[in-house]
């Protein structure tokens, strides 16, 4: 296995709320709480979660579009989260995000054209030709032509804004890409499109992707590991290809069981009631109230990520060491 | 076999726009009998929300029927009298919608709302309303009843709204619950929970059950059968279980090879070329043939028929004569 290209350390973001009173101790939303991993080069790393558990805020720390609270981000082992601001600049290059709605995050007054031209120009792509050769060849890459050069977002489908959405990633030939819920918003058939289209880019272009979504099915198909997040932690991170045992952790398991398929294989596991108020969460384990398995100590002490076996990590106090219990 | 409850004959549903009249529902024609749950599935635009909105007589202005007939309970309802669909709707037929934050009113607690429902629709004094609205919270899975009563809507997450309104829905114990993406706004562990739920009341109510979504999988954990439409017309309806494991029509089959899954890691996903088409370019001809693979000569020209097989499995396609493959 390559160098992990984006390691993550202990990132952390709390969202601080007005005090009520004077005296008052701030409140905070832990958005997300002390999350570590690593995604090596040329790996889809899928993140997964439910809404609100803090799955796009850590994809947007990464890019540096949200400032942590503190917490550490290092690609190739140069830390980013404490640079310049011009320094910065110049690696945004490199690390670039997708968005869930290409309808919003597209300006409807400008042309694809001008939208694929306008990061060229900010980073200093002088020569008016070069810049129009780049953002041709772009656009061949993610399936449209010439003639869209004219065009306005409105005058695209869902599933052609979502290519100029990649396409604007794209220009400026990154290394790394946060793909945030990227095809969430499209129907089937337009979906098999974008994620053939992710799939082939990250083979022809050596990309590497943080691809985060609600969607089990794609996740799965898409990424080789996946990390789960629950209230802001990771309670689990598995290679989807090499796991034999799938996932453990309690959670990860209501999750994926909940995962209405087409076939009807999957063995239920109906979790009981909603996810906790991420101002208070739950002492101990954050799933305790939740979890079937429960025991008292998961109510006390906070269980922390430990390896089970090659490339899976869980966070749970029924899984020491290279024990699995059934 | 139990009796025919909602019956759509062979309905035609168009939008006027500039003066030109677009149509978006074309010879739609199917039952529902007492008790089952058909699902509809399909893509955006393929004219399944515009189904169920014709049954509640909800069409927006631009829209109106222009041919066929909707029988509910073996009354034909005609789209001209607003009083004979204003009885109809929560006391026969009642709907659930894809966002319950913006289908529930923000200013009223949501008792009141679920209680404001039996008030209109049957005889009943405030404080039996009340009660009725209790006891179908209390049914629907919720606790701390009675303070739940009294919140307002944005105090409730989305799992609790989406069952604040199926008790809405169902206090009249109407006969049928129209339910349009009800899960899609919802979490996947909330959702499993809203699907049990909903299937549990089928059963207990006997309520039948009109399911729209995007999503097979949803729909096989729902359904006892499905109708699949495409840009305005049924393509294929048959018992859930004979479509996914043998879909006749080849959109149908083409919907089902695009799913991604963990099976179809390192492989491409099957795609189906180009998009629905808009209903400002629909023309004559099989709605599917310019993104069908086995198109062939009249399939750009004739329209097919829904034709019907042995087995109560119904196809709009070509290749199929009497249910079976031709050619």
């Amino acid at each position: 296995m390559s160098e992990p290209l984006i390691r993550v350390e202990e990132l952390t973001k709390h969202y601080y709320l007005p005090k009520t009173k004077l005296l008052e101790k701030r409140n905070a939303v832990r958005a997300v709480d002390g999350i570590s991993f690593d995604i090596a080069e040329g790996e889809i790393f899928g993140l997964v979660g439910e809404s609100g558990c803090g799955k796009s805020t850590t994809g947007q720390m990464i890019v540096q579009l949200v400032k942590e609270t503190h917490g550490g981000i290092y690609y190739r082992d140069r830390q980013i989260n404490a640079l310049p601001a011009n320094e910065m600049k110049a690696l945004r290059r490199e690390l670039q995000i997708v968005f869930q709605d290409p309808s919003s995050s597209l300006n409807p007054k400008k042309t694809i054209g001008w939208l694929l031209e306008e990061p060229l120009v900010i980073h200093g792509v002088a020569d008016r030709a070069k810049r129009r050769e780049i953002v041709l060849k772009t656009l061949e890459q993610v399936g449209l032509g010439a003639d869209y050069l004219k065009r306005y977002p409105h005058e695209l489908s869902g599933g052609q804004k979502q290519r100029v959405g990649i396409a604007a990633a794209l220009v400026l030939k990154p290394k790394f890409i946060v793909i945030d819920e990227a095809v969430s918003a499209l129907d089937v058939s337009v979906q098999s499109q974008i994620l053939n289209l992710l799939k082939e880019l990250r083979d022809k272009l050596r990309l590497t992707y943080l691809f985060i979504s609600h969607d089990l099915n794609v996740v799965q198909y898409l990424s080789d590991r996946v990390g789960v997040m629950y209230l802001g932690k990771l309670v689990e991170i598995f290679d989807v290809s090499t796991s034999a045992v799938g996932p453990l952790h309690p959670y990860t398991k209501a999750l994926f069981s909940a995962i209405p398929d087409v076939k009807g294989t999957r063995e239920r596991v109906l979790l009981k009631g909603d996810v906790p108020n991420p101002i208070h969460p739950p002492d101990g384990c954050a799933f305790h109230p939740r979890c079937p398995l429960a025991v008292d100590r998961c109510s006390q002490e906070r269980p922390g990520l430990q390896k089970v076996a090659p490339r899976h990590e869980v966070s749970c106090h029924l899984f020491e060491e290279g024990d699995f219990p059934s | 076999m139990a009796n025919t409850l909602l019956a759509i004959d062979e309905l035609d549903v168009a939008f006027t726009i500039g003066g030109k009249q677009y149509p978006a529902l074309r010879q739609l024609s199917f039952e529902v009998r007492e008790k089952e749950r058909v699902g509809i599935v399909g893509e955006s635009g393929c004219g399944k929300s515009l189904t169920s909105l014709s049954v509640m007589g909800l069409l927006p202005e631009s829209a109106a029927i222009t041919r066929g007939q909707i029988s509910l309970a073996g009354k034909t309802l005609s789209a001209g009298l607003r009083e004979e669909w204003h009885s109809t709707r929560g006391r026969q037929v009642a709907m659930i919608f894809q966002d319950p934050m913006t289908a529930l009113n923000p200013l009223m607690p949501v008792g009141k709302q679920i209680a404001e429902m039996a008030l209109t629709h049957l005889a009943v004094t405030r404080k039996e309303a009340k009660q009725m609205a209790l006891e179908m919270m209390a049914k629907v899975g919720l606790s701390r009843i009675e303070q739940l009563y009294g919140e307002y809507p944005h105090r409730l997450s989305g799992g609790m709204m989406q069952r604040m309104m199926i008790a809405m829905a169902l206090i009249c114990q109407p006969k049928l619950l129209i339910a349009d993406e009800p899960t899609t706004a919802l979490d996947v562990t909330i959702q499993a929970q809203i699907l049990a739920l909903l299937r549990e009341m089928n059963r207990s109510t006997g309520t039948a059950m009109l399911f729209i979504s995007h999503d097979l999988g949803v729909i096989r954990e729902v359904c006892e059968r499905v109708i699949v439409m495409y840009a305005g017309f049924i393509v294929e309806d048959a018992p859930v279980q004979d479509i996914l494991e043998n879909p006749k029509h080849p959109y149908t089959a083409a919907l089902l090879q695009a799913l991604p899954s963990v099976e179809k890691r390192g492989q491409a996903l099957y795609t189906i070329p180009g998009r629905v088409p808009p209903l400002t370019e629909r023309g004559g001809g099989c709605p599917f043939a310019g993104r069908c693979p086995r198109a062939f000569g009249i399939c750009h020209t004739i329209t097919p028929e829904l034709d019907t097989g042995m087995d109560g499995h119904r196809v709009r396609c070509h290749l199929y004569v009497e249910g079976r493959l031709c050619g």
